[in-house]
């Protein structure tokens, strides 16, 4: 007692802790709330002390709280004190419950930032890691901004647990701060291959989860996770590279041909299952992305087949789980493969696990065929009875129909049969789906002429049949099927055999349960089914019969005009005037059938769902323009096309009008206890047998029910689907054993002597006839609708703005928000490899062109390294597959041409290889630049050398494609032609060399001798030297290093040293060959001169806007300019023309995001820049007048300028 | 990205609720509860995958669990996570847990769900795979323990004398109820190392 009493004041002296309260808690089960309650009340005082380690323990008592749902986020400024706290237990709560409870609408968050940063700088590691994991969880906008920078400082922290920690919450910064993206992706690369392996993973983790979203901006990084592919053992590392290739090889064939092989030996190595899995995921992908002419694949389709068999078979259900969720990836393309397991599959679908049921189920969708159609569905229906849970059941349903359904009813032979599965399943009670029932029925009824006899005798037995009405108070219930029952039979009246009895049936007055919709279809097609009795009726002559009819309807419509439905009552209201007036003529004896079957005349055509959306909007109508200005609050509608049912339809209609009196509703109530005492699925509103789990007290004494439901229920009058199962079979076997007989006549008159090899033929899907004359009408679309499928992409995808290509070059522009005061800090950090982070400089051209010299140097050095990083080069250099690849529409087709190509040539040269080795090499440095340039799409320029080099020009990138197409032009000029030999020369501007130009020369053999020992003779002059062999003197000739048999060309490349590049340069040549033919050797010589034009010496450089005013505000640029006259060449064309010839580029916009340039044209006025390869920058602008074209030209060198500009007016002129 | 991490007992209690995406409170009690009849109504013997629960998003989450005696653990994860590879980090997380506390057992992360929380920190941060090396992980939270415990060497001897004095003769301590030692070794799982 005494101690009790001691307890009590110390509990008053000393604050809870934790598990005080957690025990505190246990002990008051029947009281939780309010001792809670009273703890948070507690706590509030403890919060209000000044001692930091009170408050502290009272946030981490809050953190528990909160976990139970109790609302902590007032205490979001006590849990920033704490984490301010100098310790770092406390530190370490306050963390823990911010993570756990902040997020971007908490206001306050904005105070942490500095505390935060403090905490990144901390020498205290642990500090630092729990600032980083706290961040990872609540970093907002605006502290991935403020902080991008301290956390790239410390991704190259000197503790590899910081790095880890760093790394990872890029992640989160990307996200939140998309532009940071780009500066902290070389540091981010760099840490692929950082030595300390938990930092390595990180890496991967980032750059996986980053390429999911957006893996086309990552292949580049191809070989270099390649290489860590083949050289990690971290299973966890590999698993997330291997997914990461799973997602690249769709958009790079060539990669997943590159992968299979190290991929094939992991599978045959590793002991891991979990990496095995992935392993033969990331096969499936790549042989999905192949295209499927890849006959040595199959091996590996069979591999993946075989192991996953064996994860199936496995007595692990999670490897059998698996197993199928991969296997149903193949079977979109390799159907064949995974049929042949038909049977494991079919088993799979009696396990006791749902999950496991599911899978196989998504495989049967792929599996069935015309033979095994009816003998799959039939197998579901039993599992449909079979099902408990409603959800397993709706999933067995709609997998029947998706089934039954797909590419349009390929499967089905005998859609009799199909109508009887749908009636079958309406059943179901209880289902969600009743709309999709519905659906299918309508489509088959419409689409498929034949059956519609049948359909229609069907759905008037449905609409006969009471069981459906019970279940009409559950939105998207069976009663859907109602809707499509009633359409059927009134829009193919003519098909009913008892048409009055149907038409009683519709009129019912417990329709009027019915949901609005449902009752408004009613309403319609009653019409429609009574204009066909009528017509009937006058035709037999019935006149009495035709007025009992109208009577009827008289009698019945009232109850329909009272719905409360609106719809409802305004159609029945219009009927029932109608048919009152139909009674008034044939109260006089006038015929008038004809007229009111006229109502309904004509025939419905299907539509596509898509055919409104579809519909081309009109030349010259914009439909975002207002027709009237808006008024202040109107409010704007949103179109959406209208679903077939208004299955959104909220509002449940009230079911009885209020009207009915009490009589009326008793007699209702009698019917409706006879037709439950009737109906056998009535029961089911009790609870269903399911296993309960959890023994929660009062249950037990609830009597159960059980039902018995091995009795198949069955829809009285309605046949079976099973009875087709055997009718097919019947007449299948019929057809058979007639080709059969057939066949066997046919084989015995051509060979007596030889037995058939196989004594059972194989019945092919194509040898099943359809039972009916099967007529499958196609969905009509509008005229000129749209071919392109657009799907639009959710624009509120956080991910989507972190598209952004890496591979540019970073602009100066880009770099991550210093704080000003910190300068002096983040200097000292190790930073100065990363450009962005960088002092402003002034001349933002130079900058990037230092960067791009510095890579060359590189390139230069590492020509080894080089290689590696080199994704296209990589990939080329895969051994080709003897089949040549099929062109998959990936950007890159060309370049597997140009990779063929250059493989061809090199075939091609194979007799002069020896001289060879110097030439192909810089050719093959320049293919692979243009390659680079063109990927990216800052290429203006088309090529076509006329040796059949390249595949016809591209069309010209920039600008609006409608604009007619200039033709194919080709840059190289006629240098000089015998009838032996014609030369045509290419002059380009080296990238490698401040003052190089690269002369390639096409040689063309005219004649019918073999030309060889071909050598090119150059006069050097001071200015322009040609660069020749070591130790050769300047009068000796460079010899070309190959041989032209007669009607080849080929391509020789040679370099040429300028010294002064702002003029124009003209060299003499000539080249020396034999000429050797049947009659003998000759010598030969043919002259030239080289034309080193102004703009042989521009390179095509691209250029960003503001870097390009910056340039020309700059002021120390000369200017010029010309005016051409009688141009008629669209302004288009000209400036393609300008880029080609001259090698200029508009300007890129900054952020391009599909990095593709676009030329700053402002209707007939553009901008234009190019750099010489000795660094002068060149401006134009491009104007256009009538029939004129003026261009003013801005350089760093005047008389280059002018020399360009004379050039470029030489050009304009021709045009 | 694993979105979700649940730890719950068998009877729905939750142990350790931790989002890595924002939900308000009300959705998070009650994912935990659904997720929690999800699992409920599962065997031991049937496979640990479970297609989503209709609140955490759509068709790309998975649920990944174990059952360990008297707990559950779940992981909620898109498909960029291999399913293989996070039953077997729920298997890091579990030893990491039993070696931290030295045979744990519900009772340890009941009463300790802060600390239960710090390791997992060291295992998952911002729902990304942070470390999957046990050694690496017991070694970092041993540290942190240690620096703690050099911090409060003063202020935390109070409190505990405190304590003490607290659980003297009181009946209602949960010490005898007994909860049973979780099952860790599970064999046929330790691909990592």
């Amino acid at each position: 007692m005494a101690l009790k009493m001691v307890k009590g004041s110390i509990d008053r002296m000393f604050d809870k802790n934790l598990q005080d309260l957690v025990r505190g808690i246990r002990n008051h089960k029947e009281d939780e709330a309010k001792y809670i309650s009273q703890c948070i009340d507690e706590i509030k005082q403890e919060l209000k002390q000044d001692n930091i380690a009170v408050k502290a323990n009272a946030v981490c008592k809050l953190t528990y709280l909160q976990m139970l749902g109790y609302d902590i986020s007032w205490a979001a400024f006590n849990i920033i004190e704490v984490m301010s706290a100098s310790k770092f237990t406390f530190k370490r709560i306050g963390y823990l419950a911010a993570s756990q409870s902040f997020h971007e609408g908490t206001d306050v968050i904005m105070l942490t930032t500095n505390q935060i940063r403090k905490d990144l700088s901390s020498p205290s590691q642990y500090d630092t890691g729990v600032a980083l994991t706290g961040l990872s969880c609540f970093v907002t906008p605006d502290l991935a901004r403020d902080l991008a920078n301290d956390i790239m400082t410390l991704m190259s922290h000197t503790k590899p647990y910081i790095r880890k920690k760093a790394v990872l919450i890029m992640y989160k910064v990307f996200l939140k701060y998309p532009e940071s993206l780009r500066p902290a992706f070389p540091r981010l690369k760099e840490k692929l291959e950082d030595p300390d392996p938990g930092v390595q993973s990180a890496a991967v983790n980032v750059i996986c989860e980053l390429a999911r979203r957006n893996p086309k901006n990552y292949l580049s990084l191809a070989p270099l996770f390649f290489k860590l592919m083949t050289s990690s053992t971290n299973n966890w590392v590999l698993i997330k590279i291997i997914k990461l290739f799973g997602a690249l090889t769709p958009l790079e064939p060539r990669l997943g041909k590159k992968l299979i092989e190290p991929l094939t030996n992991l599978i045959h190595s590793t002991s891991a299952m979990s990496l095995l899995y992935e392993c033969v995921n990331t096969v499936i992908a790549v042989l999905i992305s192949l295209s499927s002419g890849m006959p040595n694949h199959s091996a590996s389709i069979q591999l993946c087949v075989q192991k996953l068999r064996i994860l199936i078979e496995d007595s692990d259900q999670n490897l059998k789980y698996l197993g199928l969720l991969a296997m149903s990836k193949i079977l979109k393309t390799h159907p064949k493969s995974v049929q042949s397991h038909k049977d494991l599959i079919l088993q799979c679908l009696d396990d006791k696990d749902e999950s496991i049921r599911l899978r196989a189920l998504d495989l049967l969708y792929g599996m069935v065929s015309k033979k095994n159609l009816m003998e799959i569905v039939k197998k579901l229906m039993t599992h449909v009875d079979k099902a408990e849970g409603t959800t397993y059941r709706d999933e067995l349903l709609t997998k029947i129909i998706d089934i039954c359904s797909q590419s349009n009813y390929q499967y089905i032979t005998n859609f009799e049969w199909y109508i009887s599965i749908l009636v079958e399943l309406t059943r179901l009670e209880g289902t969600r789906h009743g709309h999709l029932i519905a659906a299918q029925m309508l489509d088959v009824a419409i689409r498929v002429k034949a059956i519609r006899k049948f359909a229609v005798s069907q759905m008037s037995a449905l609409l006969d049949s009471a069981h459906l009405l019970a279940s009409s108070t559950q939105r998207n219930g069976i009663c859907e099927v109602l809707y499509a029952a009633a359409w059927i039979c009134g829009e193919f009246s003519e098909h009913l055999q008892e048409p009055h009895h149907t038409l009683e049936a519709m009129l019912r007055p417990r329709v009027t349960t019915l949901p609005g919709h449902i009752q408004a279809v009613y309403v319609q097609n009653v019409v429609k089914l009574y204009a066909s009795i009528l017509q009937q009726k006058e035709q037999a002559g019935e006149a009495e019969g035709a007025q009992a009819v109208t009577q009827l309807m008289v009698d019945r419509l009232p109850q329909f005009v009272q719905s409360a439905d609106l719809e409802v009552q305004e159609r029945a209201s219009c009927i029932l005037q109608l048919v009152k007036h139909i009674q008034k003529l044939q109260a006089k004896d006038v015929p008038v059938a004809e007229e009111v079957s006229a109502l309904f005349a004509g025939e419905l055509n299907p539509v596509a769902p898509k055919a409104q959306k579809k519909v081309p909007v009109p030349e010259g109508l914009d439909l975002d323009a207002w027709i009237n200005e808006p008024l202040s609050d109107s409010e704007s509608e949103d179109e959406r096309p209208r679903a077939v049912f208004h299955e959104e339809e909220q509002r449940r209609p009230k079911h009885r009008p209020s009207e009915a009196d009490e009589e009326e509703l008793a007699r209702r109530r009698e019917a409706r206890k006879q037709e439950q005492a009737n109906n056998p699925f009535y029961i089911k509103s009790s609870p269903s047998p399911q296993k309960r789990y959890q023994d929660t007290p009062g249950v037990e004494h609830i009597p159960v029910v059980q039902i018995d439901l091995s009795v198949p229920l069955k829809v009285p009058g309605l046949p079976m689907s099973d009875q087709y199962v055997k009718l097919e079979e019947e007449r299948r076997h019929r057809q058979k054993l007639e080709k059969d007989k057939r066949r066997k006549k046919r084989k015995e008159k051509e060979k007596k002597g030889k037995r058939r090899h196989s004594s059972l033929p194989t019945e092919s899907d194509e040898d099943i006839a359809p039972a009916q004359q099967v007529d499958i009408v196609t969905e009509e679309m509008p005229e000129n609708a749209l071919p392109s499928d657009e799907d639009d992409k959710d624009p509120n995808d956080p991910y989507r703005a972190l598209d952004i290509d890496l591979d540019k070059p970073l602009a100066d522009s880009e770099k991550l928000p210093i704080q000003k005061h910190r300068n002096t800090e983040t200097s000292k950090s190790p930073e100065k490899d990363v450009p962005m982070v960088e002092k402003k400089s002034k001349k933002p051209k130079k900058k990037e062109k230092k960067h791009k010299e510095k890579e060359r140097d590189k390139e230069k050095k590492k020509e080894k390294e080089k290689k590696a990083e080199d994704l296209d080069f990589w990939l080329s250099t895969t051994p080709p597959p003897a089949p040549a690849p099929a062109p998959a529409p990936v950007p890159s087709t060309d370049e597997c041409e140009d990779a063929k190509t250059e493989a061809q040539g090199e075939e091609d040269d194979a007799e002069g290889q020896d001289q060879d080795k110097k030439s192909p090499k810089p050719k093959k440095k320049k293919h692979r630049k243009e390659k680079e340039e063109r990927t990216k799409g800052k290429k203006k320029s088309k090529k076509q050398p006329p040796g059949s080099e390249e595949a016809a020009g591209e069309p010209v990138q920039n600008g609006a494609p409608e604009e007619e197409q200039l033709p194919p032009e080709s840059s190289y000029s006629l240098l000089a032609e015998n009838s032996y030999v014609k030369m045509t020369c290419d002059i380009r501007g080296s990238l490698q060399e401040d003052s190089q130009v690269t002369v390639a020369i096409v040689l063309e053999n005219r004649s019918s001798s073999i030309l060889k020992g071909m050598e090119l003779s150059v006069l050097d002059s001071l200015n322009a030297r040609m660069a020749r062999p070591q130790g050769s003197s300047v009068h000796d000739g460079v010899p070309v290093p190959f041989q032209l048999p007669p009607g080849v060309s080929n391509e020789a490349q040679y370099v040429f040293t300028i010294q002064s590049i702002v003029m124009a340069q003209k060299l003499k040549g000539t080249l020396s060959f034999i000429a050797k033919n049947d009659e003998g050797a000759t010598h030969e010589k043919l002259d030239f001169r080289l034309h080193f034009s102004c703009s042989s010496y521009l390179i095509t450089t691209p250029c960003y806007s503001d870097a390009f005013a910056k340039l020309l505000e700059s002021g120390d640029l000369s200017m010029s300019s010309i005016k051409v006259d009688g141009i008629r060449m669209s302004f288009q064309n000209l400036l393609a023309k300008i880029c080609f010839h001259h090698h200029f580029s508009g300007l890129l916009k900054l952020w391009p995001r599909a990095a593709q340039e676009v030329v700053e044209r402002v209707d007939s006025c553009a901008s234009m820049y190019s750099r010489s390869i000795q660094g002068h920058h060149v401006c134009l602008l491009v104007k256009k007048g009538e029939n004129s074209v003026s261009v003013d030209g801005k350089c760093s060198d005047s008389t280059l300028l002018s020399n360009l500009l004379e050039e470029m007016k030489a050009t304009l002129a021709k045009c | 990205m694993i979105q979700a991490i649940l730890v719950f007992n068998n009877h729905g209690k939750p142990r350790l609720v931790r989002f890595y995406q924002r939900f308000v409170k009300e959705i998070q009690q009650q994912i935990v509860r659904e997720t929690f009849h999800l699992v409920l109504k599962r065997d031991d013997n049937i496979c640990n995958f479970l297609e989503g629960g209709s609140l955490i998003g759509g068709s790309d989450y998975k649920l990944i669990y174990r059952h360990y005696a008297t707990l559950y653990f779940v992981f909620c994860v898109d498909s960029s996570e291999s399913e293989l590879g996070i039953l077997d980090l729920i298997q890091v997380f579990v030893e990491t847990l039993d070696k931290c506390f030295e045979n744990v057992c519900e009772l340890d992360l009941i009463f300790h769900m802060d600390k239960v929380h710090y390791i997992l920190q060291e295992v998952v941060m911002g729902g990304m795979v942070l470390e999957t090396n046990m050694n690496e992980i017991v070694a970092q939270i041993e540290a942190q323990n240690r620096l703690e415990k050099s911090e409060g060497g003063l202020s935390a001897a109070p409190a505990r004398a405190v304590s003490a004095v607290k659980n003297i003769n009181l009946p209602e301590i949960p010490r005898n109820i007994n909860i049973g030692d979780l099952n860790i070794k599970v064999p046929n799982l330790s691909q990592f190392v």
